[in-house]
């Protein structure tokens, strides 16, 4: 655990970057500090590992005061990431990797080992690891920042807005490879940015700084988007925060119902008596095929015949109710086809059930 | 083109106390001591004030004044001061030649480097003089090695002022050439002293292509 106990900085020109600020980022966990640019974000992540000194106030990791701890000592237990990587352009990508490792007095070989391991973990071509910096785009070098940052297996993560220089897909990308590698390594990492869509995406807690460094929320993402704090939070938050608090209401309270769906063998005689305006068909392998709306079907033959109109799905226990809004988006029959993990259909949303559970979300809003 | 055969071409210019091999001897332990002595001095200097940022206005203007002092008056002050007999009083304004381009480099060179690269090496773990011999010098050897060659061309080309104070070098084909108008003697010399230095070019060019990291200079290895 990081605790920040009352820390200020004032730099020598008088700027106070950060005032007086508590928190505590808990162990194992995602926390994102984000605000609006010259907050102070970089100063205070920067004082966790002495790259800069607090002028007040304590940061404590685990307990101990880092300012009692040798920086070059402190800093080689915990990993640090920057925007532009900061490779060093002279050494190889596995070096470059290895680094801590070697800094530790690692055997080279054994360095070297674990350096590949780490290229592989984040998702790099082994090929890549003779090559250096230069030749390397900037997505696939900032996956190596990351490597280098995780080769000797520092409990603590720093990461000071590392995917900001790199296109929106690549972006992406990235942030889906960090979540899926803290899946399975489970460190302590601060991470900095000033969008606020990443810091929802990536914080199991997110604390929202002003300008001089003043905290004005720390709360999880649902939280957040649920009840900001004040009208600063609530601007930076930003438009559409009630359709992306969806992303964290559970899908799994929509009713579903069963009656909706016909298999691909069915005759059209046997469903175009329905009252139903549209029935979505399930193939063979229990997987959705498409909607039919039997008022306009064909006089004889089996449902295969018939093209289908387009579908979308959301997966039950696992997507979130805005998958599910999606979903049913996606089709003209407005309503989502629910399946399980395996892709078979459970059931449909109706836009009734749909409304029902929107209208849910909108009461807690006002409670 | 004959005056280069009439010089090049006797073979009493290739033996003897005078003769070209030992001339061009003379000549690179001239320029070779100076300019080791201005390596030793310019590139540890050069090196600290460009990582510790002390006192680099200073150093870098009195560098570049002393490029303005004249080496062959500089040479004779040295020699009315400590009087002819060894080769100091060569080495003196030399040296003085070599060290402003080794000192400006190596400083500009080191200061140079992208600040977010330091920040990155000192964010890991490395310590002061790690950032420096790690990340700072193998980064900035290109720089610190085109200084080291500016000096030593100019020393090559300058140490025939040695033959002015009656040692010997390349210098002494021109000096002596010119005096008993040998015109073949002081042109010939005269392209000794351009083919030397096209030779240090060249020395330079493979100590870089040896000593810099492909990763640095660029260079694409396809593999
Ligand atoms: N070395 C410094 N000296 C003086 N002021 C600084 C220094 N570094 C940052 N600042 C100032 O401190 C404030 C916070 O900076 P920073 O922590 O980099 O913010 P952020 O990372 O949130 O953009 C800004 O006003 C910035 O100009
Ligand atoms: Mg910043």
């Amino acid at each position: 655990m990081i605790t920040f106990d009352g820390v200020t900085k004032r730099y020598p020109d008088g700027t106070v970057a950060v005032d007086d600020l508590s928190l505590e980022v808990p162990t194992g966990e995602i926390t994102v500090f984000v605000g609006p640019s010259g907050c102070g974000k970089t100063t205070s992540l920067r004082m966790i590992n002495r790259m800069i000194d607090p002028s007040g106030g304590r940061i404590l990791l685990d307990g101990v005061d880092v300012t009692t701890i040798d920086p070059p000592t402190l800093r080689r237990g915990i990993g640090y990431v920057i925007q532009q990587a900061g490779l060093f352009p002279h050494r190889k990508i596995v070096d470059n990797v290895a680094t801590v490792p070697y800094l530790l007095g690692w055997d080279k070989k054994k360095a070297r080992a674990r350096a590949m391991e780490l290229l592989e973990r984040v998702g790099l071509d082994l090929r890549l690891a003779e090559r250096y910096p230069f030749q390397l785009s900037g997505g696939q070098q900032q996956r190596v920042g990351v490597a280098r940052a995780l080769a000797a297996d520092p409990p603590v993560l720093l990461m000071d807005e590392p995917f900001s220089a790199v296109d929106p897909i690549v972006r992406a990308s990235l942030q889906e490879e960090l979540l899926r590698l803290q899946a399975e390594l489970n460190k302590t990492i601060v991470f900095v940015t000033h969008d606020i869509d990443e810091a929802i995406k990536l914080g199991d807690r997110v604390a929202v700084l002003r300008v001089g460094g003043r905290l004005a929320q720390l709360a999880d993402p649902a939280t957040l988007l649920a009840e900001p704090a004040d009208d600063f939070v609530r601007e930076f938050l930003g438009r559409d925060r009630g359709i992306r608090r969806l992303s964290f209401v559970p899908g799994d309270g929509l009713r579903l119902r069963g009656d909706l769906t016909v298999p691909v063998s069915a005759e059209v005689s046997s469903v175009r008596g329905t009252a139903e305006a549209w029935l979505v068909v399930v193939g063979d392998d229990g997987g959705p095929l498409g909607w039919i709306a039997p008022k306009d079907l064909p006089d004889s033959g089996t449902l295969a015949e018939v093209p289908a109109a387009p579908y979308g799905t959301f997966v039950r226990g696992r997507d979130s109710l805005r998958s599910a809004l999606d979903a049913a988006l996606l089709s003209p029959s407005g309503n989502a086809v629910a399946v399980d993990g395996s892709g078979r259909v459970v059931g449909v949303a109706t836009r009734e059930a749909l409304d029902e559970a929107l209208a849910r979300v909108a009461d807690g809003a006002r409670g | 083109m004959n005056w280069l055969i009439d010089f090049f071409g006797d073979a009493a210019n290739w033996s003897g106390p005078d003769g070209i091999p030992l001339r061009v001897l003379e000549h690179l332990v001239f320029a070779g001591l100076s300019l080791l002595l201005a390596v030793v001095l310019a590139v540890p200097l050069g090196l600290w004030i460009g990582h510790t940022g002390k006192g680099a206005v200073l150093v870098v203007l009195s560098a570049n004044a002393a490029r303005a002092l004249p080496t062959l008056g500089l040479l004779v002050l040295v020699v009315l001061l400590m009087g002819v007999g060894t080769i100091a009083p060569v080495l003196i304004p030399l040296v003085a030649l070599a060290v402003p381009p080794i000192l400006v480099n190596t400083y500009e060179g080191i200061r140079g480097v992208d600040p977010e690269l330091r920040d990155a090496a000192y964010g890991m773990g490395l310590r002061g003089r790690q950032v420096l011999g790690g990340v700072l010098v193998p980064v900035a050897l290109p720089l610190i090695l085109l200084g080291m060659r500016t000096a030593a061309i100019q020393v090559v080309a300058t140490a025939t002022v040695a033959a002015y104070v009656g040692l010997g070098g390349l210098g002494r084909y021109i000096i002596d050439g010119l005096a008993t108008k040998d015109y073949p003697r002081a042109i010939g010399g005269a392209v000794l002293v351009a083919a030397l230095a096209l030779a240090v070019q060249g020395l330079f060019a493979l100590v870089q292509r040896i000593s810099v990291s492909p990763g640095v200079s660029g260079r694409q290895r396809i593999r």
